[in-house]
């Protein structure tokens, strides 16, 4: 299913989305993107990889329009996030969905109406429906059952399952992913991996996925941008990737402790310090 | 141009109070949509309200009974005694009943709505509310805003009324002041204006105990420690905000 872009033309399978232009971003002083260019498809699921630290919660956070880059632009159906007015932008996010690393769902309200939230701000929908909408949500993650919980009930991975059910409840055009795995034990994982795949296949969602799961994501992904020291330094599919010969991706992809992108974080030589006397 | 001094008190004490001006303008447009939705409202009422209920009536009966000995004490070195009633029902009404209520309203609710609000801030609760397209000022902090707004003079009229209680107590049951004597000269001076002073006294505290405690908690850095100290803040600011609009409100009833 084709979705539309913002002047009513339908988006074709293919057609750019997202496109982040030579995106330059430094949060006190501190470079976390020098010329970063990513393009995310429509209908295709595009995986953001990347060792801790390299900004993969801060590219969502410029895509989403939380924060605007310093140089370059991020446009989302040719129109730039940072132009964009308040009421542009919460339009833009009324077609998007966001799953949070913590979840993030709100505390005083109990499962059911955590995801009832986005219809009940949005659409004036007779109850009955709201019902139907939650529960087959609900259903989906596999937590129909838990829907009078309370968010403290419920253990990490059964928070972010409601809050993903919470993303998909409008059944937006894009849907973002941040860390959708972390947490998550191996029945849940599966569950979570396979719905990825059907909402982008049955619906053409475009999904962006921020992971460091190189296995889970490989079985999804149809592209994937591995970033470094600011900067995509590789993307392809996710077999181009495994082939690779550029040592960051072997690097990233092999889990070596040694290579261009240090594991140790800036610090004086590690046995001069130790012979130093403590202070 | 140089620009000089920019961190300066002064510089620092403006561009704050700018802040709270502006945050307050985003409240107050919000304030209508919010109240298209009254059982936010209703419930912020309950939790700033209700909840402090104990506190306040507990707090109103002690300083009552305090009222009712210190004045008893004073006014029979007059042979006054039977001015007991209008002693306590004037303190209570214009000052003690707003200015007490609002302090404890600011160490009591104050401090939850401020914490409540970081918490939701440092779990990312406000930022998924923006990623939804709902505005966390109009669904978050008017409804609390509001709710403090409302429950505070609730709350200073039962303090006044449990306080008045309490000098009652004192003053007729243990002191032996003349209970006809007492009620009739407390009826017969005190106005209808001495009730609305305290009415105003507690809606202005209401409003500024309550904006305090929302633009404390929205401000807040998103740790554990950031939700702490602007809790803390909560509680200093709004106390001392209390009694300088005490002083402020009192000259003006006097001109």
């Amino acid at each position: 299913m084709d979705s539309k872009k913002p002047n009513g033309s339908p988006a074709q399978a293919g057609d750019a989305v997202i496109e982040v232009r030579d995106v330059c971003f430094s949060v006190s002083g501190r470079k976390i993107f020098d010329g970063l260019n990513i393009t995310a498809r429509q209908g295709r699921i595009s995986a953001i990889m990347g060792p801790s630290g390299t900004g993969k919660t801060t590219l969502l956070r410029l895509i989403t329009g939380q924060i605007h880059a310093q140089r370059g632009e991020v446009c989302v159906w040719g129109e730039n996030v940072a132009k964009m007015t308040r009421r542009e932008l919460f339009a833009l996010r009324r077609r998007m969905g966001m799953l949070f690393q913590n979840g993030a769902l709100l505390t005083d309200l109990d499962v059911y109406e955590n995801v009832a939230f986005p219809l009940r701000a949005h659409a004036r929908l007779p109850e009955s429906l709201v019902r139907h909408l939650v529960l087959t949500k609900l259903h989906a993650v596999g937590l129909r059952g838990a829907a009078r919980l309370m968010p403290a009930e419920l253990s990490g991975g059964m928070s972010r399952r409601v809050a993903l059910a919470r993303a998909i409840v409008m059944d937006p055009d894009i849907l973002i992913y941040d860390e959708p795995f972390v947490g998550l034990d191996p029945i849940s994982m599966g569950v979570i991996v396979r719905l990825i795949k059907q909402m982008n296949e049955a619906l053409g969602i475009t999904s962006i996925v921020v992971s460091h799961d190189v296995k889970e994501l490989a079985t999804i992904a149809h592209d994937v941008f591995l970033l470094s020291g600011g900067k995509v330094v590789a993307n392809g599919s996710p077999a181009e990737l495994r082939g690779s010969d550029i040592p960051e991706v072997r690097q990233f992809v092999g889990g070596l402790p040694d290579g261009p992108v240090p594991f140790h974080y800036p610090a004086p030589d590690y046995y001069t310090e130790l012979l130093e006397d403590a202070p | 141009m140089r620009v000089a001094h920019t961190d300066s008190l002064p510089i620092t004490t403006l561009r704050k109070i700018g802040a709270v001006v502006l945050f307050l303008s985003r409240i107050l447009a919000n304030a209508i949509p919010a109240m298209r939705k009254p059982g936010l409202i209703v419930r912020q009422i309950y939790n700033c309200g209700a909840r402090s209920l104990v506190i306040i009536m507990l707090a109103g009966l002690f300083v009552g009974m305090v009222l009712g000995l210190q004045g008893f004490d004073l006014l029979q070195r007059f042979g006054s005694e039977d001015a007991l009633g209008i002693a306590a029902a004037l303190g209570l009404l214009k000052e003690l009943g707003p200015v007490t209520t609002a302090l404890l309203f600011a160490g009591r609710a104050g401090t939850s709505l401020t914490s409540e609000i970081g918490l939701m801030k440092a779990t990312d609760q406000l930022t998924a509310m923006q990623m939804m397209a709902v505005d966390p000022v109009r669904h978050v902090i008017a409804p609390r805003f509001l709710g403090g707004f409302v429950a505070l003079p609730l709350l200073a009229g039962v303090f006044s009324a449990i306080g008045l209680f309490g000098a009652q107590l004192i003053g007729i049951s243990l002191m032996g002041v003349d209970q006809g004597a007492f009620w009739s000269q407390t009826q017969g001076a005190v106005g209808l204006e001495d009730v609305t002073e305290g009415i105003i006294k507690s809606v202005v505290f209401g409003a500024a105990c309550s904006l305090v405690a929302v633009y404390e908690g929205y401000h807040a850095e998103a740790t554990a420690e950031g939700v702490g100290l602007a809790t803390t803040r909560t509680v200093v600011t709004s106390s001392v905000l209390v009694l300088l609009l005490d002083y402020m409100l009192t000259a003006a009833f006097l001109t």
